[in-house]
């Protein structure tokens, strides 16, 4: 840093792996390092408990920091759309407001690639406008209107960036990994149409440096949204193959149609909400439109613009990534 | 405007609708370099030509030389022009155009533009504005039906009873014209070629002008007709055709006539396009750049690509000349199921080829008419070639290997003026409505001779063509033969329709004399030498050489039919000491070798050279050749239809070459110039020649015998010579240090990924050594410059299902692709991958990069 002062950095959503990733390697560069989130934890950086949706402890938490990183976010396939609403687009809008107040400079929000896809395949295609109207999903549609909102409040003087990792997985992942790791132990993972579709995905270690390449590079990043992958599409049935071996489960051994799964999870889905709504099931769906529509389309990404602004290319392969994935799991 | 026209009483004025981009011309603060004047047919309107009149004034035309004024005209009765209420002819619309240009006392050079019949009315204009006009352009029309059938399309919409009601009372008419566009017109372009007639009163203009087309010889317009159509053949000025095959209406038989009477004109057609050429195809792109080449540009664009001056020219019957009193062996057949041979001497070969020259002409065979030839390699084809070169005739060579809807496509484009072929082949230009007068190469059997002769619309055999031939020369008439003139068209040959409709590419006298010479001097070729032709191409050259030749048994459409016993046999007919061969043939031959007698053994031992032409083949099958002619120097010439050969190595320069990025093709042949234009990271060329080693780029190459054009495709022809002095071959390789030649691939063939472009071969070779893996392509998938990259791979045994391949497989395969430094993306497998019917070697990576798209898009695949 050529900065001769320290600079002091918000991170929120640390419980999460990417966010607790973000913290350790802004501390590993020099940065000041505060995190907020909703639950208490043991932190080794200082640390604020609450909702950003609480003005009081967004005022406490932005408290003489020059920079946030906001990752903290409602992910899920299914739930409530209010619940999304509240904790994403609220949540950030409650966040600006805040670094706003107390004067900020820069703020990297911490969005995804589904911003900008409405179903059909990405094949090869730079980041695309985030349309919170076609987005798929309640995720998606959340996290469209919440980057919509922050880039709308970029300017020289409050710079923000949207950098979109695109399928965040790494080792001790809850979202992606262990999913895929939980259902194909219990049997219950299909592949759609063979699992051809081709798709890019973001090893952590390279999703946490480029949101800190993001803040970095603010000069050249703000204003714009970025898809953030690890450049390296892969057939989705042999990434899940591979993290499957990683984890020493069996890989899915049966394949089903694209169309009758995206068909079928819609149905899953207004079954699982109605279900859950009158306590009959506390899980995520099998299946949902969603991840039907994930699972059996290509989305991968041109990076030659992301990584020339960022100035960064991923450190650790998609291949290297399995393997340390599979070193976890040996432990 | 006032009207002249004899239709109309004197003094009246008409109100024309014209698209004129005069603003646009002002508005790029320059003076037009000169005037469209676009005329359109029926039913049609000046909307067809609304994408000259945007390139008109685009910064490429404005860079080339300035922006030309374009004025596309709605006739009188048609588009939103005047409906006048009078039954406009031919000679009135001809004397309309004239009354509006005078109107608009249009000055400075024009071009002429039409379609349809509007072809012939701009050119009705063009023979009376001689002193205005600069070139004319003409777009799938006619300007004489005579001699000709109606279409039937035609012949229905003229019929009294359905006249009206197909042009007037309905829409039939135009809603089937609208229909013809390949591919289909776009809703909204329909619904404004539908504004002007919206109505009966308004569709008028459309039937009359389909009751004045005048096919009948007394037809009021005919004397008009005629009068154009023999007024153009004096116009003296560049002419552009531009051509869509598909019409059903202005077929390809109406271009051919107007290239008698244009003989100057350029022509691209465009394979797949139909009547509505300039919706189906961009025309305007071309239109301009041909214009700056042959009305702005004064001086003739030097081709050095070719060196013809650099060369002596000996006639490709020199040989043949000085050996008709010869007795020594010529030519000789190997008949099927070793019945022995059949055989012709010098001398009689000579006279043979004479006597069909003489047939010929008698015929109408002159020079500059076109000869397609059906008949397979051997003494009938050797004859009928030579005997077409006695007479100037352009021989046109479609083989069977096209497959027979590419030889469909390649004798239509080509349009001979006659059509010799044997029983098979005249089957198939009855069924497929080839062109041309039919001739049998054999007689038929006595006792079905009439009925074939009619069935086939045959007009000769080439037998009573040499017998009438041999009778004229006896009588001492007409027996001197003028010797064509050195750069007259000599050969249409075809390349394989590997990467799209197989094009004909032209040779002149002087450049096939040079492919002889070229091959002479690289392989020490003297008179004398004793050859097997087991590779069509160079078979021809035979008799040029000075060579005795042997045609082996075997059926050429399908090279790999020939066996190691009947290629030795075939060699010790002629005790040969050189072997031209394919590499399908080759593989052939090595996997019957176990069959050969000790004799048969000997007479392959006794050859001193084997060429291998058209693909490379790989070292373990050359070690085995070797093998078989244990004294051979084996030598694999790399080239194409467009320049044959380009260089040459030899079996200890390949092991010497050893393994590198792509093959090893050897050093430039005799008289032949490599050089590289480097590629950039987007995948375009940069026309800087190089021979740097190591520089990656399209396969630059000049050499006299390099081809004289692409036939009938201009477009084309600029773009193989866009580079000013070499032919673009569309192959991607590099130099080494040493000065060979490394063949990568196809440039449509390279991959533009984030990290820079990649070519596929040295993947290839490093994924075929996977044990699992018969045959691999790498292909891109996605946009130019962020492509990833795809290995297909045929296992053994093939897969039955083609998908995503296995994890141990697509492991090992990945595994093999990064020692030459390429990341896969995905591996699929396939059940067999789409190649070329002539070498059944060229792999259609454009079909399965478009297919793996669709696989790992998640979408339905379907068959590459």
């Amino acid at each position: 840093m050529s900065d001769a002062v320290q600079r002091r950095v918000l991170v929120t959503g640390t419980s999460g792996l990417l966010g607790r990733a973000v913290a350790q390697l802004l501390h590993d560069r020099g940065f000041f390092v505060r995190t907020l989130q909703r639950r208490a934890v043991e932190s080794p950086w200082e640390s604020v408990q609450g909702s950003v949706v609480d003005p009081d402890v967004t005022a406490r938490a932005v408290a003489g920091m020059d920079a946030v990183v906001h990752l903290a976010a409602k992910v899920s396939f299914t739930g409530a759309w209010e619940d999304f609403v509240t904790t994403n687009i609220v949540g950030t809008r409650q966040l600006l407001t805040a670094a706003q107040h107390e004067g900020l400079r820069d703020f990297v929000f911490v969005s995804s690639p589904s911003v900008a896809h409405f179903g059909s395949s990405i094949v090869g295609a730079p980041a695309g406008t985030a349309n919170p109207a076609l987005a798929r999903g309640s995720y998606a549609r959340s996290k469209a209107a919440a980057e919509e909102i922050a880039l709308a409040e970029d300017s020289p003087e409050f710079r923000v960036t949207a950098i979109r990792p695109h399928v965040v997985w790494g080792p001790g992942d809850t979202q992606l990994v262990e999913r895929v790791v939980e259902r194909a132990r219990a049997g219950r993972l299909p592949l759609l149409d063979g699992g051809r579709a081709l798709i890019d995905t973001t090893y952590v270690d390279n999703a946490a440096e480029a949101i800190v390449r993001g803040l970095e590079r603010m000069d050249y990043a703000h204003g714009q949204a970025l898809v953030v992958t690890n450049g390296e599409p892969r057939p989705v049935g042999e990434l899940i193959a591979g993290i499957c071996a990683a984890a020493g489960v069996q890989a899915p051994g049966y394949s089903v149609p694209g169309w009758l799964a995206r068909g079928a999870g819609s149905l899953i889905e207004k079954a699982w909400l109605a279900a859950g709504s009158r306590g009959w099931v506390h899980d995520e769906p099998p299946m949902t439109r969603f991840l039907a529509e994930q699972l059996s389309t290509a989305h991968w990404f041109d990076q030659r613009y992301t990584q020339a602004v960022l100035d960064w290319t991923p450190a650790v392969s998609l291949d290297e990534g399995l393997a340390l994935l599979a070193q976890y799991y040996r432990r | 405007m006032p009207s002249t026209s004899a239709v109309d009483p004197a003094g009246t004025s008409r109100q024309w609708h014209y698209l004129d981009n005069e603003s646009d011309v002002a508005a790029t603060g320059m003076d037009p370099v000169g005037t469209l004047l676009c005329v359109h047919g029926n039913p049609t309107w000046s909307y067809l030509w609304r994408t000259l009149l945007a390139e008109a004034t685009s910064p490429e035309t404005l860079a080339a030389g300035g922006p030309w004024r374009v004025i596309a005209v709605d006739q009188l009765d048609m588009g939103f022009s005047e409906r006048t209420d009078t039954f406009r002819r031919l000679e009135d619309r001809i004397n309309d155009l004239s009354d509006f240009t005078d109107a608009l006392a249009l000055s400075g050079p024009v071009v002429s533009v039409g379609h349809d019949w509007g072809g012939l009315i701009s050119l009705g204009w063009a023979t009376r504005h001689r002193e205005q006009l600069a070139a004319v352009v003409l777009t799938n029309t006619a300007v004489h039906p005579a001699g000709f059938s109606l279409p039937p399309a035609l012949k229905l919409a003229l019929h009294p009873a359905v006249h009206k009601w197909g042009t007037t009372t309905s829409t039939a008419f135009l809603r089937i014209t609208h229909g013809l566009g390949q591919p289909s017109l776009a809703e909204d372009v329909r619904d404004a070629f539908m504004a002007p007639y919206k109505t009966v009163a308004r569709r008028a203009g459309v039937g009359n002008f389909v009751a004045d087309i005048p096919f009948a010889t007394d037809h009021p317009s005919r004397p008009t007709l005629d009068a154009v159509s023999d007024d153009i053949r004096t116009l003296g000025v560049p002419a552009l055709m531009f051509w869509g095959p598909k019409d059903p209406v202005f077929s390809d038989r109406y271009l051919r006539d107007l290239l008698t009477r244009l003989p100057q004109a350029d022509v691209h057609r465009f394979e797949g396009a139909s009547h509505l050429v300039q919706e189906d195809r961009d025309i305007a792109t071309p239109t301009f750049a041909w214009l700056t080449q042959k009305v702005l540009s004064q001086d003739v664009p030097s081709d050095a690509a070719n060196e013809t001056t650099a060369t002596g020219y000996t006639s490709m019957l020199a040989e043949l000349d000085s050996r008709r009193s010869d007795t020594s062996t010529a030519v000789v057949d190997m008949l099927p199921d070793g019945h022995g041979t059949r055989t012709l001497s010098w001398s009689q070969l000579s006279r043979d080829v004479d006597d069909l020259a003489a047939g010929l002409r008698e015929l109408g065979v002159t020079s500059g008419k076109r000869v397609s030839l059906l008949v397979p390699p051997g003494i009938n084809l050797t004859t009928l070639i030579y005997a077409c070169l006695r007479l100037g005739a352009i021989i046109v060579v479609a083989d069977a290997g096209l497959g027979t809807a590419g030889m469909s496509r390649a004798i239509k484009g080509a349009g001979p003026d006659y059509l010799i072929g044997i029983e098979r082949a005249l089957a198939g230009a009855r069924l497929y409505n080839w062109p041309g007068v039919r001739i049998a190469a054999e007689d038929f059997t006595p006792s079905s001779a009439a009925a074939k002769k009619a069935l086939f619309d045959v007009a000769a055999t080439v037998p009573q063509l040499m017998a009438n031939g041999r009778v004229v020369r006896l009588a001492g008439t007409a027996t001197v033969f003028t010797p064509p003139a050195p750069d007259a068209d000599a050969a249409v040959l075809f390349t394989s329709g590997s990467t799209g409709p197989a094009k004909g590419v032209v040779y002149t006298n002087r450049r096939l004399s040079a492919m002889r010479d070229a091959l002479k001097a690289t392989y020490k070729l003297e008179a004398g030498t004793a050859l097997v032709a087991g590779f069509a191409p160079f078979a021809l050259l035979g008799p040029a050489l000075g060579a005795t030749t042997v045609t082996p048994d075997m059926d050429v459409t399908a090279p790999r039919t020939l066996t190691a016993k009947a290629l030795a046999d075939a060699a010790a007919a002629i005790d040969a000491t050189v072997v031209f061969a394919s590499p399908a043939a080759l593989v052939n031959v090595v996997a019957t070798a176990a069959e050969l007698t000790p004799a048969q053994q000997k007479a392959l031992s006794d050859v001193g050279l084997i060429l291998s032409a058209g693909a490379p083949l790989a070292l373990p099958l050359l070690e085995q050749v070797q093998q078989l002619a244990p004294n051979a120097a084996l030598h694999t010439p790399y080239g194409m239809t467009e320049a044959l050969p380009v260089t040459d190595i030899d079996l200890p320069g390949i092991r010497a070459a050893g393994v590198g990025n792509g093959v090893c093709v050897g050093t430039p042949v005799s008289g032949a110039t490599v050089m590289i234009a480097p590629v950039a990271a987007d995948g375009t060329v940069i026309p800087k020649p190089t021979t740097e080693a190591g520089v990656t780029g399209e396969i630059l190459i000049r050499a006299p015998h390099v081809k004289e054009r692409y036939d009938r495709l201009w477009i084309t022809q600029e773009q193989s010579t866009s580079i000013p002095g070499w032919h673009r071959s569309g192959d991607v390789g590099h130099l080494d240090t040493e000065g060979r030649l490394w063949v990568e691939g196809r440039m449509a063939h390279i991959l533009t990924m984030s990290d820079g472009v990649t070519t596929p071969v040295a993947a290839e070779q490093a994924v075929e050594r996977v044990p699992a893996v018969a045959r691999a392509a790498v292909v891109g998938v996605g946009p130019a410059g962020t492509q990833a990259a795809v290995a297909i791979v045929e296992t053994t045994p093939a897969v039955k299902r083609s998908g995503l391949a296995p994890m141990p497989l697509a492991t090992a395969v990945r595994e093999a692709a990064r020692t030459v430094g390429l990341q896969l993306s995905a591996v699929l497998v396939i059940d067999a991958m789409p190649t070329d019917v002539r070498h059944n070697s060229k792999i259609d990576r454009a079909k399965l990069s478009q297919w793996a798209g669709r696989m790992l898009a998640g979408k339905k695949a379907g068959q590459p």
